[in-house]
């Protein structure tokens, strides 16, 4: 104890021959005994200036008193108004000297009084706070310091936004204290050219402090004309930029949504496109992959939870192999004997997806079921302008081009994808060749199937995982399907994607409903006029 | 072909007695007695007999023109609107709200007047046309806009359920003053009658089953002639027909509006007798149940068509009330049989294994 205060001792000691050295330190020491004894002082307005004095002084302990002034934890003892900062402990209250920080003793709570804060005491508290914090060591601080300022935008701060200005290092900081001084200069106080210069720094900020400074100074008429074309030009820049993000970010969510589109679609375009069948199950295969993916899941949380960050990597081929095992078993019993029937096996593969929505729901009940996203998919990125873009979304964007270009491979190089290709564009011929034309068209309803049911590994990160999942999505991609033109891998893409575009574009402006039935009507007044879709198949194929 | 076969006879005797019979044994014996028909099965084989009507309308385009529609509810469902807004119009001052003009939800909206699409609703003598009429526009607009343009097949049917699709969420919204999630109920009366009543239940199914002798006699008149042929040549080789100097999308365009305004009237008598129609009659789910109607008492038969849709209703009411996560199994399983095994429906294979029986006799004998 005795050596803890030997060193408290020299601390203090040292500190006061720095404030000595310092130019003007003298009187800083002197000016926080002073503001520190107007703290104690009943008259709010007393207490009010000794917050602006002992802001001013700069000392390294006038934040900590300040900050301890909010939180209500500064006390002043009723027999000689001296101020400590305590911690409760039952009626004992622990003394801490607010300048030195050391420990005063302890005193009961009832010799105590609290330094009482108001609202307009506490704005000024927090606006000393952020002039103090503008040079505190930790640059979060400064930074929030910075922001804060910008918000409150006072004139009697500009001293030290000047001066932090001077000192301020870091990129960042500098660009908000920056942004800061000129949320000052901006105001009526200032000389028109400053207000001019300022107007065209804070133009190039999208805070909505900024827009709102320079709406003020557009909207008094009492301005210099000057400075007031300055703020209106500033404001439109800022107006143009942020639309221009909101653009990016209908962008982003029309792609987002076209590659949910994409990853429906591409499984239906080889089961449609390629063989010709109309499969209404084709959205079950899509929930099969979601409820795969939950199964995976639970496996993971119920045998190893640390590796639940692995759960959707695996659940990828999972849902792919349950998907297409699906889909074999769907061809052999029911598809193969409809071949050429189109609208027989519409009806047949209707009634396939109706008893998979019912045995789902029997099997996992008719609720929601949950499924997590792994750490590194949660989060999003915040673009200027309340633009954000979240990193699932992302990886979907990303996941459904990889599923997109697998299949396309899978179709050119493998020899499986040769004899697909074989068999749908000439099927006799291809069995004189010797390819077994009836497993090939296993294989390639496996191979939809199994495509959609990675659609559902997708889905379930953005989507309620439910027996009705799959109907959601149908009626949309077979939209995407006969837009981008049957049998076209690159048709599917373009449709999706300008699909997903088209929709969130239409959105702001009719609602997410009208929008749809818009999209709707437009794709089939589309069909009059282009029947075969965007990209038409030429040749013999387009008479399959 | 003569207009009224021995199958088509019997048909329409089977549906007077029993239309005449249940609603004579409704109204005449006392409640209690051994034959007396309840209420509850009054108004059920009335929503049965607008099923078959609707499942006729079907059979009609689907049987005869090849054109599979999957939008066939949505015909349904607007008759079904025309008929409600004239009710809804009927109740006058006596809603929840007692609004002299204004419907309840519209009250509940906060709407001060009547949208100008709802003006004249409140007489028969418009209400009662538009219930063909506005069916039949639509047809003939989606049939102008699709069969002139040669979009066949699976297309068609896609197509079609977009349509009712989007007519679906049309309707959902509250600001398209169709009632919204709601649709229009509470309906008191028609033509002045209590809709309650035991008289005009009675009188209701059988306007159902005037309709749908009527529907069943346009529909054979329609297939019997030379129009009929035509649209079989339609159905089974349209190039050819083209080719041979026929105009194809003149025969579908018709065929599929008089189909649109029968289904029309079908929702028409419906929502007086089950007291409600909502947006969930437009659901793409509804039109694809009734082709396996039709699929199951059988494609291009007609009086199959009526049979069937009674017999999966039948079904249905039956499953849904002793085992209700059983009947979308079996409407699945539906669905896949027919396809697979019996392709022309119940009264298509009836001939066939008739042929085979006599000449299994023959042989014996």
């Amino acid at each position: 104890m005795a050596v803890r205060n030997a060193i408290f001792r020299l601390v203090l000691v040292l500190f006061a021959a720095g404030a000595c050295l310092a130019p003007g330190g003298g009187s800083a020491s002197e000016g926080i005994d002073a503001a520190l004894v107007l703290l104690a002082e009943k008259s709010a307005r007393k207490r009010q200036a000794g917050v602006e004095a002992l802001a001013a002084s700069g000392h390294p302990a006038a934040a900590p008193i300040l900050s301890a002034m909010v939180d209500g934890k500064l006390y002043y003892r009723k027999d000689d108004k001296r101020l400590f900062v305590v911690a409760k402990r039952g009626r004992e209250f622990d003394l801490f000297d607010p300048v030195a920080g050391e420990q005063a003793g302890t005193a009961p709570s009832k010799s105590l009084k609290k330094v009482k804060v108001n609202n307009r005491l506490r704005r000024a508290i927090r606006k000393a706070l952020a002039g103090l914090n503008l040079t505190h060591a930790d640059r979060g601080l400064r930074l929030e310091a910075a922001a804060g300022l910008l918000k409150s935008a006072d004139p009697g701060l500009r001293p030290a936004l000047a001066a932090a200005l001077e000192s301020e290092a870091d990129g960042d900081v500098r660009a908000a204290v920056e942004l800061a001084l000129a949320a000052v200069d901006i105001g009526p106080d200032s000389a028109p050219p400053a207000r001019i210069a300022a107007a065209k720094r804070l133009g190039a900020s999208e805070s909505p402090e900024a827009r709102a400074l320079l709406g003020r100074v557009v909207g008094d008429a009492k301005t210099d004309a000057a400075v007031r074309e300055a703020a209106r030009a500033a404001l439109q820049q800022i107006e143009d930029r942020l639309e221009l993000y909101r653009q990016f970010g209908a962008v982003f969510q029309g792609i987002s949504l076209g590659s949910v589109l994409l990853l429906a679609a591409v499984g239906l375009a080889i089961t449609f496109g390629v063989m010709g069948v109309i499969n209404m199950a084709h959205g079950e295969m899509v929930m099969v992959g979601a409820y795969a993916t939950f199964v995976v899941q639970e496996l993971f949380r119920t045998f190893a939870p640390e590796f639940f960050g692995l759960s959707l990597a695996v659940a990828v081929p999972a849902a792919f192999l349950a998907a297409a095992a699906l889909g074999v078993g769907l061809e052999r019993s029911v598809i193969r004997w409809l071949y050429g029937r189109p609208l027989e096996t519409l009806l047949a593969t209707w009634g396939v997806s109706l008893v998979l929505r019912q045995a789902v729901r029997t099997i996992f009940g008719p609720t929601n079921r949950e499924v997590g996203s792994p750490e590194w998919m949660s989060g999003a990125m915040e673009l200027a302008g309340g633009v954000a873009i979240t990193y699932n979304r992302i990886w979907i964007i990303l996941f459904s081009l990889a599923v997109l270009a697998a299949v396309m491979a899978v179709i050119r190089y493998t020899a499986f994808g040769l004899e697909m290709r074989a068999v749908t564009q000439n099927r006799p011929m291809a069995n004189a060749m010797g390819i077994r034309s009836r497993k090939v068209d296993s294989m390639t309803f496996a191979l939809g199937s199994g495509v959609a049911g990675m659609a559902g590994v997708a889905l379930s990160q953005i989507d309620n995982v439910s027996p009705n999942l799959g109907q959601a999505y149908i009626v949309d991609s077979f939209m995407v399907i006969v837009f981008g033109g049957v049998g076209n891998l690159w048709g599917v893409l373009v449709g999706a994607m300008s699909l997903g575009v088209v929709n969130k574009f239409i959105e702001p402006f009719s609602g997410a409903v009208l929008g749809k039935i818009v999209i709707l009507v437009a794709l089939i007044l589309f069909i009059q006029r282009r029947p075969q879709g965007l990209f038409a198949m030429r040749g013999r194929a387009a008479e399959l | 072909m003569r207009l009224l076969d021995l199958k088509g006879r019997i048909f329409l005797a089977a549906l007077a007695v029993l239309a005449a019979g249940a609603a004579l044994l409704n109204l005449v014996l006392p409640e209690g007695a051994v034959l007396h028909v309840p209420n509850y099965m009054v108004g059920l084989i009335g929503k049965y007999l607008c099923f078959a009507l609707l499942a006729l309308s079907v059979d009609l385009v689907w049987g005869f023109a090849g054109i599979l529609s999957l939008g066939h509810g949505a015909f349904f469902a607007l008759g079904g609107y025309a008929m409600g807004m004239h009710l809804m119009r009927q109740i006058g001052e006596r809603g929840v709200y007692g609004h002299p003009e204004l419907p309840d939800f519209m009250v509940f909206l906060d709407w001060k007047e009547l949208p100008w699409y709802w003006h004249g609703f409140d007489s028969a003598w418009f209400a009662l046309p538009m219930c063909l009429a506005v069916p039949g526009a639509l047809a003939f607009l989606f049939g102008w806009l699709t069969f002139r343009s040669r979009v066949t097949g699976v297309y068609l049917s896609i197509i079609s359920q977009a349509m009712t699709f989007a007519l679906m969420l049309a309707f959902f919204r509250n600001d398209m003053g169709f009632g919204g999630n709601n649709g229009l109920t509470d309906f008191k009366d028609l033509f002045g009658l209590d809709l309650k009543d035991a008289g005009m239940r009675a009188g209701l199914l059988l306007a159902s089953a005037a309709a749908l002798a009527g529907g069943y006699l346009l529909c054979r008149w329609m297939t019997v002639g030379k129009f009929g042929r035509v649209l079989v040549a339609v159905r089974d080789a349209e190039q050819r027909t083209r080719f041979l100097g026929y105009r194809p999308e003149h025969y579908k365009i018709l065929a599929f509006t008089v189909s649109a305004m029968m289904a029309g009237v079908a929702g028409a008598l419906y929502v007086p007798q089950v007291g409600i129609i909502n947006p969930g009659e437009f659901s793409p789910a509804n039109s694809i149940e009734i082709v396996i109607w039709v699929a199951v008492g059988g494609r291009g038969t007609l009086v199959g068509a009526a049979l069937g849709a009674v017999l999966v209703n039948y079904a249905k009411s039956f499953l849904t009330g002793a085992a209700p996560e059983m009947w979308l199994f079996v409407l699945g399983g539906l669905f896949v049989a027919v396809t697979l095994f019996i392709p022309r429906g119940i009264l298509g294979e009836i001939p066939g294994l008739w042929a085979r029986w006599r000449d299994g006799r023959g042989h014996h004998g």
